[in-house]
């Protein structure tokens, strides 16, 4: 099995027509989840509405498990990346201010082009290209005095708290759908 | 079959149905291509394709197309798939509808498409920009990053929310003062 899924993964060709598929189903999804809609992601930022927390959550609570038990099994194998304030706090927040500017993501901008959503098409894709386009000239100078700085104390939540990979997942499931249990129980 | 085609046109799915779909598709994404779902990687490809059409001795010299290299790949592809996936689900359920200024914005700040297109360039580049400092978006960094149990994507995603409930607060309740 192991074999013929590397077999897959150097199939360039495949790969392309993989992310493809891949971006069509997770489309649709967002969509049906209600996401790709302004107003939805908006009000969750505003904390009236948190459709957009519930999907993420749910996606979450399901795919540590899924993931945790094909690597378990050897089929997969993860890629946490390490991480510091400079690089993910800053940038984190500098995102967050967009995130509210624009009412979309940039997975989910895409899903609004798919619903019609013009502004998302005219404004956030362009803001999009653009704000990258800065961040590709100014790159050497902000990888030297941020995204280096402060590294975070472990890559992984079970190298923090010193737990084996299943308590810590068992730790972490309890804690996001208790708080899902939570926001229905306070009728969110 | 007419039980799946009721569910297919469906206007929403519960949050709940709709996002261990995704949690699945993140499985299946590590599964068959050995890498998260991430959406923002995408746009620098396409950014770097559009930057090298236009200069290639220009963008060549770029350090960051070093690292992530504009081509037709999967992360680049994932883009159009996602808008072709969003375009047939909201076909299905008939909410498709060409939509300048949303409600939400137009119910505070009215429905002068001028406007709501400036500050969507003007977030839409802020987004670009923090996804690439922070290394990531809410799907590479707040759904794929955080089922791995990595500690720098769950902060970044408090971060992105951390940022957004703060900027949103601050545009809609004291510049539109609603």
């Amino acid at each position: 099995m192991g074999a013929l899924f590397t077999g897959i993964h150097k199939d360039r060709g495949l790969q392309v027509i993989l992310g493809l598929l891949f971006g069509i189903a997770f489309g649709f999804l967002l969509q049906k989840g209600g996401v790709t809609s302004y107003n939805v992601i908006i009000e969750q930022l505003l904390l009236t509405n948190f459709t957009v927390m519930k999907v993420m959550l749910s996606a979450v609570i399901v795919g540590m498990i899924g993931l945790a038990l094909l690597k378990h099994f050897g089929y997969v194998q993860m890629h946490p990346a390490s991480g510091t304030i400079g690089s993910n706090v800053i940038g984190g927040l500098i995102f967050g201010f967009g995130f509210a500017l624009l009412g979309y993501c940039p997975g989910t901008v895409a899903g609004a082009i798919g619903t019609g959503a013009i502004d998302a098409l005219i404004g956030g894709v362009v803001g999009i290209l653009i704000g990258i386009a800065i961040f590709v000239e100014l790159y050497p100078r902000i990888r030297t005095h941020f995204l280096g700085k402060c590294p975070f104390p472990a890559v992984t939540v079970q190298e923090l708290i010193r737990l084996n990979l299943w308590l810590t997942i068992v730790l972490m499931e309890a804690v996001m759908i208790g708080f899902l249990l939570m926001l229905e129980y306070l009728g969110y | 079959m007419v039980l799946i085609l009721e569910f297919l046109t469906q206007a929403t799915w519960s949050p709940y149905v709709a996002g261990a779909g995704i949690g699945i598709l993140v499985c299946l994404a590590f599964l068959l291509s050995n890498r998260p779902i991430g959406c923002s990687s995408g746009f620098v490809k396409a950014g770097g394709l559009i930057e090298k059409a236009i200069s290639p001795a220009y963008a060549g010299k770029k350090e960051y197309f070093g690292e992530i290299v504009p081509e037709i790949d999967w992360a680049f592809m994932l883009i159009p798939g996602i808008v072709i996936g969003a375009f047939i689900s909201s076909m299905l359920s008939g909410q498709f509808q060409f939509i300048l200024v949303p409600e939400m914005w137009s119910a505070t700040f009215g429905t002068n498409p001028v406007l709501r297109v400036l500050v969507a360039i003007l977030g839409g580049l802020f987004l670009g920009f923090g996804a690439r400092w922070a290394g990531g978006c809410t799907s590479g960094h707040g759904i794929s990053g955080s089922i791995q149990l990595s500690l720098a994507s769950m902060i970044t995603a408090v971060c992105f929310f951390a940022g957004g409930v703060g900027m949103a607060m601050f545009l809609f309740y004291v510049i539109g003062g609603a």
